[in-house]
């Protein structure tokens, strides 16, 4: 079992790293643009907004 | 070669680059102080680990429908993306120490010669530190390749991109005989971050069903916006009140 939760470990300290709030943000943006764009609006603007946001957030935390 | 296959090149040579330093960097470190042999034979294991990653991981990825995949490596790569860019953003302002490859080799030597040393023949230090350190940069390697080739149905395009990169730094580091300390590392990691963010926004956005005005062209936009908001970013923070360095003792 400790091999598994070894293994699981390592994938998310690969994949998030150590800031899990951006990696959930891009989740919730992937999310709006299916949403939005099932709705039938243009969603091609919520990607490029999230990804700005998520990196001045994730700058803001890490500066203080 | 179209405009998103030059940026899948070009994107795949820098991030593989940055990568094959700093694996060339632990190598030397460990070959020069130690064993030469023991090291390489440590890079060709962890070369076979990650061939047998790719034939496994390979077909998998490409037999997924092209947007759940584009959902998925777009997701990815903006999230490696960001982290890459927050880095280089965070170095070029001042707030975190740019990584230095003779600082990394100075402290690899350190703890090579400190380790305990085997009698003759085979040394497992030289070994497992090559082989820990070409595997660990080569995975991230292999997913930049796999995910920008998957996603571009070009996975020989990011194969080709990857090997010249890991053959001009180990023909650099073997003309030079020294870790390439030279290379502009914060610039390329913040090149790569640019161009992985921008690929995540683009195939993202189109993978959750969004349909970019332009098409591919819309990646003309979406680069160089990415790259002029990372370097306001680093003006803002220049000009922020300064608490403490990131990483920096209390």
């Amino acid at each position: 079992m400790s091999w598994i939760v070894r293994a699981v470990r390592a994938a998310w300290e690969f994949v998030v790293g150590d800031d899990p709030f951006t990696a959930l943000g891009v989740v919730v943006a992937l999310g709006a643009t299916a949403a939005i764009g099932g709705a039938g609006a243009p969603a091609w603007w919520v990607m490029p907004v999230a990804a700005v946001a998520l990196l001045g957030l994730s700058l803001r935390r890490a500066a203080r | 070669m179209s405009g998103p296959e030059v940026g899948l090149a070009v994107s795949v040579f820098f991030a593989c680059a940055v990568e094959a330093v700093e694996a060339l960097t632990i190598v030397m470190a460990v070959g020069v102080t130690r064993s030469w042999r023991s090291a390489l034979l440590g890079v060709g294991a962890a070369i076979l680990a990650l061939a047998v990653i790719v034939a496994a991981l390979g077909p998998a990825i490409t037999a997924l429908p092209i947007d759940a995949l584009r959902v998925i490596v777009g997701g990815l790569l903006l999230v490696f993306g960001l982290q890459w860019l927050r880095k280089a953003v965070l170095r070029y302002a001042g707030l975190k120490a740019l990584h230095d490859e003779d600082k990394a080799f100075a402290s690899e030597t350190d703890a090579a010669r400190a380790a305990a040393r085997a009698g003759n023949g085979f040394d497992g230090y030289s070994f497992t530190i090559a082989f820990k350190g070409v595997l660990l940069e080569g995975l991230e390697v292999v997913f930049i390749v796999l995910t920008f080739g998957a996603s571009q149905h070009n996975i020989g395009l990011a194969a080709a991109a990857a090997a010249v990169a890991v053959a001009v730094v180990v023909l650099a580091g073997v003309i030079v005989r020294a870790p390439l300390a030279r290379v502009p590392e914060n610039t390329m990691k913040f090149f790569v971050g640019v161009m992985l963010t921008s690929f995540g926004v683009f195939w993202g956005a189109e993978g959750a069903g969004a349909s970019w005005p332009g098409g591919d062209a819309a990646l003309l936009v979406i680069i160089p916006g990415a790259a002029l908001a990372a370097l306001g970013m680093v003006r803002w923070l220049r000009r922020a009140p300064r608490h403490q360095a990131v990483g920096e003792p209390a």
